[in-house]
């Protein structure tokens, strides 16, 4: 320790002797031990004594440089702003169109699909496991007619379109494929990203439709035909979001997801693609929660830790794969229905910590989803918090102005450190695959979650006018409703595409695509053949599952 | 009079709607408060869930769902109970739901809903409630 340092040390101890002992006796500390979500404590005064291991250029470097702590690229928001993607879809194809109309008209600059459970669960419109669910979460999607409707008028040559999509992504990148084919748009130049991340549907989201090793098939064809046929798209959005929103830390939620993560490279390789020809297009999900200080550091910890995953575990080349780039969105779970307008604020210091994190594209929630999918009126809001964060406040113009702080510098390595125990842990579990079938990682969400809420109702965490604060209120009115008309409307447009198709072509695409699922080829093209004869949804999904089975949660 | 049968509660989850945060935090409370709670797993269809109720004997249903398909589901399952004879099981529900639902699911046999930010220990407090109303009452037939 240098002579600096002990000098440091030694006044501190001095100071908490005299000055903290003698305020603390007469004006104890709100709690005995402060922490963040993930239990790590927080000390009362960070100094450099903290960050004395800190190795400057091993741990922290440049932005755009290995590994990558602050920042993906060299010049971050001082070039670009993050991409404000605001996550959108109900109803059907013609209304959410409007939606997305209206949103790029304020000002948003990248598409987000929301699907509705059966799209994503690989049922038509007509199933009877529909009934109720049409519309409501997200757009209904049946046929590739639908997904023409969606994108009408929308130029794919020149927005990038994220689909939040997993068990089904192959089948909707496909129709992307195909409408943007139809523009006159080659799938070369196509800029987006699907979710295809199926891991942390079994843990946490549940829109799983086959067993694990079928899923993990799907998956790495998707890599191996978009690093060919769609080079700019990311194939993955590797989510630790859901993952946080069924309850888990912030550790918890890092640890999880790279978990995923070293879980997909690993079969992408097994299947014998070389690490630097796919992990480029990986791309990851976050959560931004309440704690704003362990966000920050949460942020820049799952950057530096995949960093070293892709260098030194997967010896990984190319520099672009060890980059961690990340969407953020604020946490819906942390929305109250309590005194709902007090979320924009909430929102508003998420939306913050993911900026000060370093993310890449952002969604704010609607401060009125407590209650049902958000209005136009508080889409609005949302989108003009991170407006006024990136024109107004100027944290966007200097990069990662956080980093060196003592106390973010310590939590960034307290979570790494507490991140890397569970991956260990995971990895003496045989991977993320085998963790979940087993449960571990959702018992260990369940936990937390349980524990949060306990905390809440002991009052040892306070939520503003949930468990504190209070006040009596009339009832939220005007909240975005879904017509129960639109499940039959649905239904007639899809009997109508059956009515006006092909229907030999439609066989003998979906036969083909049987033949090749018993096979090892690549599911894509056949996917992509049948959704061209416009197969439906439902129909494309089916076949596979009755080559692959369903998976059920044990 | 033997000592008090506990209550015995299904959490449910119908429909395809994957977010079991709440419902999985819910049975655990119960059971921390004493009660028999059995939590079905996602994606459950009506027929299931009231089949499952049946088959366990309970009390008590408690529905969750978060998808917006409560309207249509919620009432299947008082609807399926009722057409089985089973309609003095008392059927709960929580979820995404607006407050402007509410008198319509309870008009159709939901005995209360509970939306995000409710305490357990209220939970626990209605439920317990309901079931000695409807045990009196029922004593007081016998």
């Amino acid at each position: 320790m240098s002579d600096d340092l002990k000098a440091i040390r030694e006044v501190k101890a001095e100071w908490e002797e005299k000055d903290v002992a003698k305020t603390v006796s007469r004006f104890p500390e709100r709690k005995a031990a402060f922490e963040t979500t993930s239990g790590i404590p927080f000390e009362r005064l960070y100094t450099p004594l903290d960050t004395d291991s800190l190795d400057y250029l091993r741990d922290l470097g440049f932005p755009g440089r290995y590994p990558y702590t602050r920042g993906v690229q060299p010049t971050m928001y001082r070039g670009r702003f993050w991409t404000m993607r605001q996550y959108a879809g109900f109803a059907t194809a013609e209304e959410t169109n409007k939606r997305y109309k209206f949103l790029l008209d304020k000002g948003q600059t990248g598409l987000s699909v929301a699907f509705d459970l059966p799209t994503q669960i690989g049922y038509d419109s007509d199933h009877p496991l529909s009934a109720g669910e049409v519309g409501k979460v997200g757009v209904a999607i049946d046929s590739l007619a639908d997904m023409e409707i969606l994108f009408d008028g929308i130029p794919l040559d020149k927005v990038s379109t994220s689909m939040t999509i997993n068990a089904t992504a192959a089948m909707l990148l496909a129709m992307y494929i195909a409408v943007a084919e139809k523009q006159g748009v080659d799938s070369k130049i196509l800029k987006g990203t699907i979710q295809n991340d199926i891991l942390k549907e079994y843990a946490a989201r549940g829109t799983y439709i086959y067993p694990p090793k079928e899923s993990m098939r799907i998956i790495t064809d998707i890599f191996a035909y978009c690093k060919d046929h769609l080079p700019k798209w990311n194939t993955i959005s590797i989510s630790g979001y859901h993952i946080r929103e069924a309850g888990s830390t912030a550790v918890q939620e890092v640890a999880f997801t790279l978990a995923d993560g070293i879980a997909y490279v690993q079969a992408a390789i097994d299947a014998g693609l070389d690490v630097d020809a796919f992990a480029s297009r990986l791309s990851f999900f976050f959560n931004a929660h309440s704690n704003f200080l362990e966000e920050i550091a949460k942020f820049r910890a799952a950057r530096r830790m995949w960093a070293r995953i892709m260098k030194e575990r997967f010896k990984a080349k190319d520099p672009r794969s060890m980059r961690l780039r990340f969407h953020t969105q604020t946490a819906g779970s942390t929305l109250t229905a309590q005194q709902p307008e007090n979320n924009i604020m909430r929102v508003t210091l998420q939306a913050l910590s993911a900026v000060l994190g370093g993310t890449q594209s952002l969604h704010t929630n609607s401060w009125d989803e407590a209650f049902a999918l958000p209005s136009e009126k508080s889409v609005t809001i949302a989108l003009r918090t991170q407006q006024v964060i990136a024109h107004e406040t100027g944290v966007a113009d200097s990069i990662d102005p956080l980093g060196g702080s003592y106390l973010i510098e310590k939590l960034t390595h307290e979570i790494e450190d507490k991140a890397n125990e569970y991956i260990q842990k995971i990895d003496e579990m045989g991977g993320a695959v085998k963790a979940i079938e087993g449960g571990y990682i959702q018992r260990e969400i369940a936990d937390s979650a349980y524990q949060f809420q306990m905390a809440v109702e002991k009052e040892e965490r306070i939520i503003v006018g949930v468990n504190r604060f209070r006040q009596e209120e009339p009832p939220l009115k005007d909240v975005l409703r879904i017509s129960p008309e639109v499940e039959s409307y649905q239904i007639q447009k899809l009997q109508k595409v059956k009515a006006q198709r092909d229907a030999v072509k439609v066989s003998a695409t979906l036969a083909r695509l049987k033949e090749a699922a018993q096979g090892t080829e690549n599911l894509v093209p056949p996917i992509l053949e049948a959704v061209k004869a416009y197969a439906t949804l439902g129909e494309i999904a089916g076949t596979l599952r009755e080559v692959f089975g369903e998976y059920r949660e044990s | 009079m033997n000592e008090e049968r506990k209550i015995r509660v299904l959490v449910a989850k119908p429909g395809l709607d994957g977010h079991d945060r709440g419902a999985k935090v819910v049975a655990r409370a119960l059971k921390d408060a004493g009660m028999e709670v059995i939590y079905t797993g996602i994606r459950q269809t009506p027929e299931q869930i009231a089949k499952t109720a049946i088959q366990e004997d309970v009390d008590v249903v408690g529905l969750s769902c978060l998808s917006g398909a409560h309207n249509h589901l919620f009432p299947k399952v008082v609807a399926l109970l009722k057409e089985q004879g089973a309609d003095d099981i008392l059927v709960f529900g929580g979820g995404i739901i607006p407050h402007e639902d509410i008198p319509k699911l309870k008009a159709k046999g939901i005995i209360e809903v509970f939306q995000p930010g409710t305490d357990t220990r209220d939970i626990i407090k209605t439920i317990t409630e309901k079931i000695h109303e409807k045990r009196e009452k029922q004593e007081g037939l016998a």
